[in-house]
């Protein structure tokens, strides 16, 4: 009995955020294993998976900055058209400009740039909301795109295409499996058994008790199955594939990201404007600064993306990225951020994103027409979160929340939440 | 008082929350038309105990039972509770402030005619209400443009709206001024008299010994005693000695000030509104703060302290004009918050959960909030000295959490403020502003509050405190500026300074400076 007490504590509302990165992974692969049964094993073979993260890739990178914008308690609808804009734009720049790609993508991350200062500029600097600002940006850059690219597809060069269809290589001794994605699943597993560790010695340092050494052996066996597993699955592709390119860009941005987000000022600034902006102000935060970073910094992920999807289809259309702007909001509120802003992780959107991914890709395997695929998501968006938003209320465990948020433990009790008006730097009222 | 007859009893209520126990075993009798106050330490539970009696917490979700008027009630929302004819007004007040007063009184219970809102009769009807308790305003009025006090009066008008029988109310005068907090006894004086029950939850102790019938005393969610007020002799000492399990001799801390050189200096400050750019909220204000001393800023509420104090600390509030700031003999120009931070100054405003706090955080987040400069090494923040600070914080400060991973939303109003304390005092100010440092702070835990600036006077800051209670800046306070209209109008020096004197200099425009 005080073992389950013990493995509940610890996996569920624990207090080490290791602890609830663990439950976040057990919540996706219950949704995987679910696909996995009722698709006969489809969902988890390697050029499914191998797929799977490459038509996805481009949305995750999308959910990264989208969590970061609602977070700091705005909202972006323009990343779809940025993309696609900066998709022409950088299409059009090695075919008819013949700038070599790798400078190609630098000048489509300047694009993004630019993109992002120009809302920034209005939703920080203005006081323009972003709902409107990125609204018209929407309009704008897919008019942009149609613009320029004559409503025509321009394909892209060979090099180019490696980042949204390209693998990690082939190289070594022959192992029967891709050496590189062994070497990255390998690292992947040490990093995991040393985050544990190191979440032990922090705990410990703060004179508190770390989880049973059980539980945390038993945290990392199942991460390092976890990871022991996609990288097999990766690594035995068809020849020629393996872990994709894409992803790697993907894992690099979770990664710096999270770390942005969870241990530097800036990421905490961005937490305390979506919680109450005028007390963020009051503690010295510089509030306009952070709304055009984020702004910006979405538009410059949205470039990349783009970039990304170009890459993968071979060609700039205008009709890329059409939609995506749901898909990354949907991710970023399936994995438990607020919508008034203040809540939510890095780690969160992307299971988020991917629980959407894998609904999608396994509703696809068994034949489901679009139309009703869009029905069953856009149920889920709203169960997903009805359930995350009840349970909240209750005082109970949420299910999403609780696992995926990094150093905010629970919510403001429901019962009595205070009117949004509160919220708000009624600064005409002060007294004194 | 026995043979009237009983409207309330709470019965052995105990109600949990994840790792707190906030009640066990309270016991609430409250007889038909007296006025009942409740009294108790920061986080005794006293709002838990109105909010399960008011449905916020709904049956089920505590243990124990409620008779109401003869029978056990199971409230399962508030809205059940009102049609019973009980109303709490919650310490934060839940008005809609881009809304009309008569809107707000009839939010949710709007007089009807044919399906559509009677917006005629909605005014006619608010009108009466207002007169009720005393409001004299054109219900038209945004409830943003009207004062703290007034806003009170809209609560309680909407308690009405209801036909109240028992009306809760939780710190109602906290935020209020003297004449408005007299104005809203006198109002519950008179419900008395129409035979309309209430609650009260109040620091203020001097008003609950003059309008209380009885006082019930909760200590860590347990009930110490019931008192008769007029039976039992009570004064302020006695509550004092239930609330704190000791005798409290004293309201201040001893202290000697060793008050050192002027070090901080402002100079001909002059500040507009931010919207209705001809007036202005600063009129050439000047003052002096040196080492060690306490310097207190009395004045009316609306007289400018605040803005005066947030102009300062960074252009937080307004439009600057003209003006100088001089720190340690030279010229600093704070434009910004952060520049003010840079500085050594800290501002504690007067509103924590509108301004002081992100509800979202945590103990641990918020303490650090304004400086994690400390706790960041080559750009990373280190979570163990975060943690280590802020539990020591909350040793010193006694902040009552059981860790420092609690949410602050979940404490108590008087922990809240230990929590916005910290966060200043962990940015090593030389000059501390306090605005209204001890609002909705129990007796105890306000010495323990003055306890802690003298101590930070002590080591050398300058520390300036706001505040509307004359009492507290008579006690505290080494030096007292008025301010009237946005001007200083007098400064006092401790020995000088009397209620009447301070009273007279923070009401008259004209300057009639005692140095
Ligand atoms: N939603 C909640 N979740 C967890 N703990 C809570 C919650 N609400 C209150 N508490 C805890 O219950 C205890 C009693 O709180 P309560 O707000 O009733 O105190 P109070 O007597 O009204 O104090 P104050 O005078 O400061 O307003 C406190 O320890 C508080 O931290
Ligand atoms: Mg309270």
């Amino acid at each position: 009995m005080s073992r389950l007490k013990d493995l509940q504590k610890n996996l569920f509302g624990g207090t080490t955020s290791n602890a609830r990165q663990f439950g976040m992974i057990f919540t996706l692969v219950a949704i995987v294993l679910i696909f996995q049964v009722w698709t006969n094993g489809l969902t988890l073979r390697s050029d499914n998976l191998i797929a799977l993260f490459q038509q996805n890739s481009y949305i995750l990178i999308l959910a990264i900055g989208m969590l970061m914008v609602i977070v700091a308690g705005h909202i972006d609808l323009s990343v779809g058209s940025v993309a696609a804009f900066a998709g022409i734009l950088v299409a059009k720049s090695m075919t008819e400009w013949d700038l070599p790609w790798p400078v190609a993508i630098l000048f489509g991350l300047a694009i993004g740039a630019i993109i992002g200062a120009w809302q920034g500029f209005w939703v920080a600097y203005v006081g323009v909301p972003a709902f409107i600002v990125t609204l018209a940006g929407m309009l704008l850059f897919r008019g942009g795109n149609q613009f320029i690219g004559n409503a025509n597809t321009i394909p892209v060069p060979e090099g180019f295409r490696e980042i949204g269809s390209g693998f990690l290589p082939e190289f070594g001794p022959n192992t029967g499996y891709n050496n590189a994605t062994l070497l990255l699943g390998l690292a992947a597993a040490v990093a995991v058994v040393w985050r544990e560790l190191r979440a032990r010695n922090t705990r410990r340092a703060m004179d508190a008790d770390p989880a049973p050494m059980w539980v945390s052996i038993l945290r990392m066996a199942i991460m390092v199955g976890v990871i022991a597993f996609a990288t097999l699955r990766f690594a035995s592709g068809r020849v020629g594939t393996s872990f994709p390119i894409s992803g790697i860009i993907l894992l690099v941005l979770v990664i710096a990201y999270s770390f942005y987000t969870r241990n530097t000022a800036g990421g905490r600034h961005i937490y305390a404007v979506g919680g109450n902006s005028r007390a963020a102000e009051l503690s010295g935060v510089k509030l306009k600064r952070v709304n055009f970073f984020v702004m910006m910094n979405m538009s410059v992920l949205a470039a990349l993306a783009g970039m990304i999807f170009v890459a993968r289809s071979a060609a700039s259309g205008p009709q890329d990225g059409n939609g995506w702007e749901l898909d990354a909001i949907a991710a970023v509120f399936i994995g438990g951020a607020a919508v008034a802003g203040g809540i939510g992780t890095i780690s969160g959107s992307i299971v988020g994103g991917l629980v959407m991914a894998v609904l999608n890709n396994g509703l696809q395997l068994e034949g489901v027409g679009t139309d009703k695929v869009q029905i069953i998501k856009g149920l889920v968006l709203l169960l997903a979160v009805a359930i995350d938003v009840y349970n909240k209320s209750q005082g109970r465990f949420s299910i999403i929340g609780s696992l995926m948020r990094p150093f905010r433990r629970d919510d403001p009790a429901a019962p009595v939440s205070p009117p949004d008006a509160e919220r708000e730097p009624a600064k005409a009222a002060v007294s004194g | 008082m026995s043979d009237v007859p009983i409207l309330l009893e709470m019965r052995s209520i105990t109600k949990e929350f994840p790792g707190v126990k906030a009640l066990s075993d309270v016991n609430l009798v409250v007889r038909a038309g007296e006025i009942h106050a409740i009294c108790g330490e920061n986080g005794a539970g006293k709002s838990t105990l109105m909010k399960v009696l008011s449905g916020v917490y709904p049956h089920g979700s505590y243990s124990g039972q409620i008779v109401y008027q003869g029978s056990e009630s199971k409230f399962s929302d508030i809205r059940a509770s009102e049609s019973a004819g009980i109303v709490i007004i919650h310490q934060e007040l839940a008005l809609i402030p881009g809304m009309s007063i008569a809107e707000n009184i009839f939010l949710g219970n709007e007089p009807r005619k044919r399906g559509a809102i009677d917006w005629k009769a909605a005014n006619r009807m608010a009108l009466d209400l207002m007169a009720r308790v005393g409001l004299q305003e054109d219900p038209d009025t945004l409830i943003k443009d009207i004062g703290v006090g007034k806003q009170q009066l809209v609560e309680i008008a909407k308690a009405f709206a209801k036909d109240v029988k028992l009306l809760i109310l939780d710190e109602p005068t906290a935020a209020l001024n003297e004449a408005d907090s007299r104005h809203l006894l006198d109002l519950l004086r008179g419900f008395r008299s129409r035979g309309i029950t209430s609650i009260m939850i109040s620091h203020k102790l001097n008003e609950i010994e003059a309008i209380a019938d009885q006082i019930t005393i909760l200590r860590d969610g347990r009930t110490v005693e019931t008192l008769d007020v007029k039976a039992d002799g009570v004064d302020e000492d006695r509550i004092v000695r239930g609330m704190v399990g000791r005798e409290l001799s004293s309201r201040f801390p001893d202290h000697t000030p060793k008050i050192g050189d002027v070090f901080f200096e402002v100079r001909n400050w002059n500040v507009r509104h931010p919207i209705s750019a001809d007036r202005q909220v600063c009129k050439n204000e000047s003052f002096v703060v040196r080492r060690g001393e306490i310097v207190g800023f009395a004045g009316l509420m609306g007289a400018g302290r605040t803005e005066l104090a947030m102009s300062v600390f960074g252009r937080s509030y307004g439009v600057y004009e003209s003006g100088t700031i001089i720190k340690d003999g030279k010229e600093i120009v704070l434009k910004s918050v952060a520049d003010a931070i840079d500085n050594g100054l800290a501002y504690v405003s007067e509103d924590r959960k509108a301004i002081g706090l992100n509800l979202l955080d945590d103990i641990k987040t918020s303490t650090v909030a304004a400086k994690l400069s400390k706790i960041r090494h080559h750009g990373v923040l280190n979570e163990v000295e975060e943690y280590q600070a802020a539990e020591a914080y909350r040793k010193e400060l006694r902040t009552k959490a059981p860790t420092v991973d609690e949410g602050v939303s979940k404490l108590s109003g008087g922990n809240q403020q230990k929590v916005v304390l910290a966060k200043w005092m962990f940015t090593d100010p030389d000059l501390l502003i306090l605005d209204e440092p001890t609002r909705g702070i129990d007796v105890g835990a306000k010495y323990e509050i003055y306890g802690i600036i003298q101590r930070l006077a002590d080591q050398g800051k300058g520390v300036v405190v706001i505040s509307s209670e004359l009492p507290e800046l008579i006690g505290l306070c080494d030096r007292i500026y008025t301010v009237f209209e946005g001007a200083i109008t007098g400064e006092i020096a401790r020995a000088d300074a009397t209620p009447e004197n301070l009273m007279k200099q923070m009401t008259s425009t004209k300057k009639m400076a005692t140095r």
